[in-house]
């Protein structure tokens, strides 16, 4: 156990970027006066493999590269002693996905990861968190010049688990970046998909995936920063609430920085209000200072279910409870089959399956 | 033989000073094998006609009647309709995200049908119905009508019809947006329907060239939300030539 100097601002939840967080339910996480342990809790499932490898580093060998002004993830920097590092050699390319595997602990922890995809290597990596946990992490992406990551990141945790993540990447040269966020479970998740380039011809797609039943709190604030040329990125988010409080947020900051021409982006949020009483906010947010761009949009859609596509099912015989566990499936379908593993998206639509099943859908 | 009975059908659509009418009192008759072709000004009522059939909830039903062999239509929720024989190609098909066309035909299948189809004779059947459509096999793993050109959207639906065998298939402009060879090959479909299944047709149109490949036995003129005249084939030729004038009030 450590206690934590305090040289930075503990959120009231009056900031902007804390103001949707009901801070009581967040374990004192963001507070100096909690004390947090300081454990490894990610692992590789199997072992090495060639072409990469997973070590343990001294925190202070392996600094970030990225600037944050999140208070969670200044707290975890200034108090882990070490850091998980998956390296993917440059130049090689890894067929079967890498799963890294989260064990948490019965305290509140904290975790720091840097995932290193050297110059044009490609993989897919999966972080699977299940179980019970209170823990603040941060996932660091560096997409070396002209490499291929995925990263997929599973949020399928017990209901009682709080989780607030920073998953960042560091786009290079050239480089692709593709994520796939999916967050079904956990009382509390607050993740920070965040994107920068640090040379041009980045690219960057970034789907994802969050379902609330009554009183989960699922808060998506994406941010990506365009501050090189030649830039893409897209964002695709949907969510399905259905229940009592059940509550979600997404935000969705793309900035096109004055010096970013060229820069190619989409981003949209589409939401899936299966029952009264449950809540989803959508904020997109482009904000573009030059105009020599090729394509900046974005679209926010919050709404019951569409009654053309139920009319549309159902004139063809389909009785209305299977069309609308059709048109459920299918929303959610279009990012899971994304994952492109067979026994994750199995899993997951039969966990989603189950969750409708208790809501009566 | 089915029967479909439409009787003094009044429709509207709720808006905000209460509802607007629409169908000012339809009636027709389309027995098995009949091809009742319907013709009538954009904004007549057409399509409010077949999706009050089909059960769309936007309409609501004033007064008259609807039956298929008897039973009433309009008491059945809109897959009881499927169910009891009738079918809609719809003048703008619906797009459904995320839902394969080879899982939607199946779960309309199974339900049509009471039972899943066998899967090894199933993928034959599409398969088979799918190439007598000129439609690429690759449109089963795509979504239900997501991105499909206008003329992909209305072999769609006849594929559809190929494969569900109904009793009364009601045609909203499946014709619009075909170009010449893709009419002729959706005519064919809709014949051979008709010849297997001893389909009754309510055919919606504005032209007179899928009339030459679909015969009507009886063409009506539609305006003002009511058939206003009957006639043979020849009436479709004389409304291509001289248009709906004489039929709508200045
Ligand atoms: N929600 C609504 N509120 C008011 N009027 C409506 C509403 N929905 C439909 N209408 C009107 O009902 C009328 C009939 O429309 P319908 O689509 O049935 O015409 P149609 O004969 O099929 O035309 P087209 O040949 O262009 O397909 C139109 O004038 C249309 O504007
Ligand atoms: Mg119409």
């Amino acid at each position: 156990m450590s206690a934590l100097p305090t040289n930075y601002l503990t959120p009231t939840g009056r900031e902007e970027t804390w103001r949707f967080t009901p801070l009581k339910r967040i374990a004192g996480l963001h507070d100096p006066a909690t004390s947090v342990a300081d454990r490894i809790s990610i692992s590789l499932v199997g072992a090495n493999r060639p072409g990469f490898k997973v070590e343990t580093s001294p925190a202070n060998e392996l600094p970030p590269k990225s600037a944050t002004d999140d208070a969670v993830t200044q707290r975890i920097r200034a108090s882990v002693s070490k850091v998980t590092h998956l390296v993917i050699e440059k130049e090689s390319v890894i067929q079967e996905p890498i799963f890294l595997k989260r064990s948490a602990g019965s305290e509140k922890e904290f975790s720091r990861t840097v995932i290193t995809a050297g110059a044009h290597s490609k993989a897919t990596v999966v972080v699977e968190n299940e179980g019970s946990a209170t823990i603040g992490e941060e996932i660091e992406i560096r997409v070396d010049s002209g490499a291929n990551l995925t990263f997929i990141s599973l949020q399928e945790w017990s209901a009682n688990s709080v989780h607030l993540g920073r998953h960042h990447a560091i786009v290079g040269r050239d480089a692709s970046f593709n994520s796939i966020t999916i967050t079904v479970g956990g009382s509390l998740v607050r993740l920070l998909p965040t994107v920068e380039y640090s040379d041009q011809g980045g690219s960057a797609e970034l789907l994802g995936l969050y379902f609330a039943t009554g009183g989960q709190h699922l808060e998506h604030r994406v941010h990506v920063e365009h501050g090189i040329p030649n830039g893409k990125s897209r964002v695709t988010y949907k969510g399905i609430l259905a229940g009592a409080e059940a509550r979600t947020i997404w935000i969705g900051d793309v900035f096109i920085r004055g010096n970013a021409e060229g820069t190619d982006t989409y981003e949209l949020n589409k939401n899936l209000l299966l029952t009264d009483g449950a809540r989803a906010d959508s904020v997109p947010n482009l904000e573009i200072e030059t105009g020599q761009i090729v394509g900046a949009g974005h679209a926010s859609t919050t709404g019951r279910f569409d009654d053309e596509q139920l009319f549309y099912l159902m004139s063809r015989g389909i009785a209305m409870a299977d069309a609308r566990r059709l048109v459920i499936r299918g929303f959610f379908g279009e990012i899971v089959s994304k994952i492109g593993i067979e026994s994750v998206e199995e899993r997951l639509m039969t966990r989603i399956d189950n969750q409708l099943a208790k809501v009566g859908e | 033989m089915s029967k479909l009975v439409i009787k003094n059908l009044h429709v509207g659509v709720e808006t905000e000073s209460g509802i607007t009418e629409i169908l000012r009192g339809v009636d027709l008759t389309i027995n098995s094998g009949e091809v009742h072709a319907i013709m009538g000004p954009n904004g007549s009522g057409k399509s409010t006609l077949a999706y009050s059939i089909a059960g769309h909830p936007k309409y609501t039903i004033t007064s008259g009647s609807v039956t298929l062999d008897g039973a009433d239509v309009l008491e059945m929720s809109v897959d009881e309709r499927a169910k009891a024989g009738l079918f809609l190609a719809m003048q703008y098909p619906v797009e459904v995200p995320g839902v394969s066309v080879a899982n939607f035909l199946r779960t309309a299948a199974t339900a049509l049908r009471g039972e899943a189809p066998k899967v090894r004779t199933w993928v034959g059947e599409v398969k088979d119905a799918m190439s007598k459509l000129a439609m690429d096999p690759a449109f089963s793993e795509r979504s239900v009508n997501e991105g499909f050109s206008g003329g992909e959207k209305k072999r769609h639906e006849i594929l559809q019809m190929e494969l569900l065998k109904p009793k009364i298939a009601i045609l909203d402009e499946t014709d619009s947006g075909l170009d010449v060879d893709a009419l002729r090959i959706v005519s064919e479909g809709v014949n051979r329907v008709k010849a297997e299944q001893n389909l009754g047709i309510m055919l919606i149109t504005h032209y007179t060239r899928i009339l030459r490949y679909i015969k009507p036995d009886f063409v009506h003129v539609f305006a003002g939300g009511k058939i206003v005249e009957e006639g043979g084939p020849e009436l479709a030729d004389r409304l291509e030539e001289k248009g709906y004038a004489e039929y709508v009030k200045a």
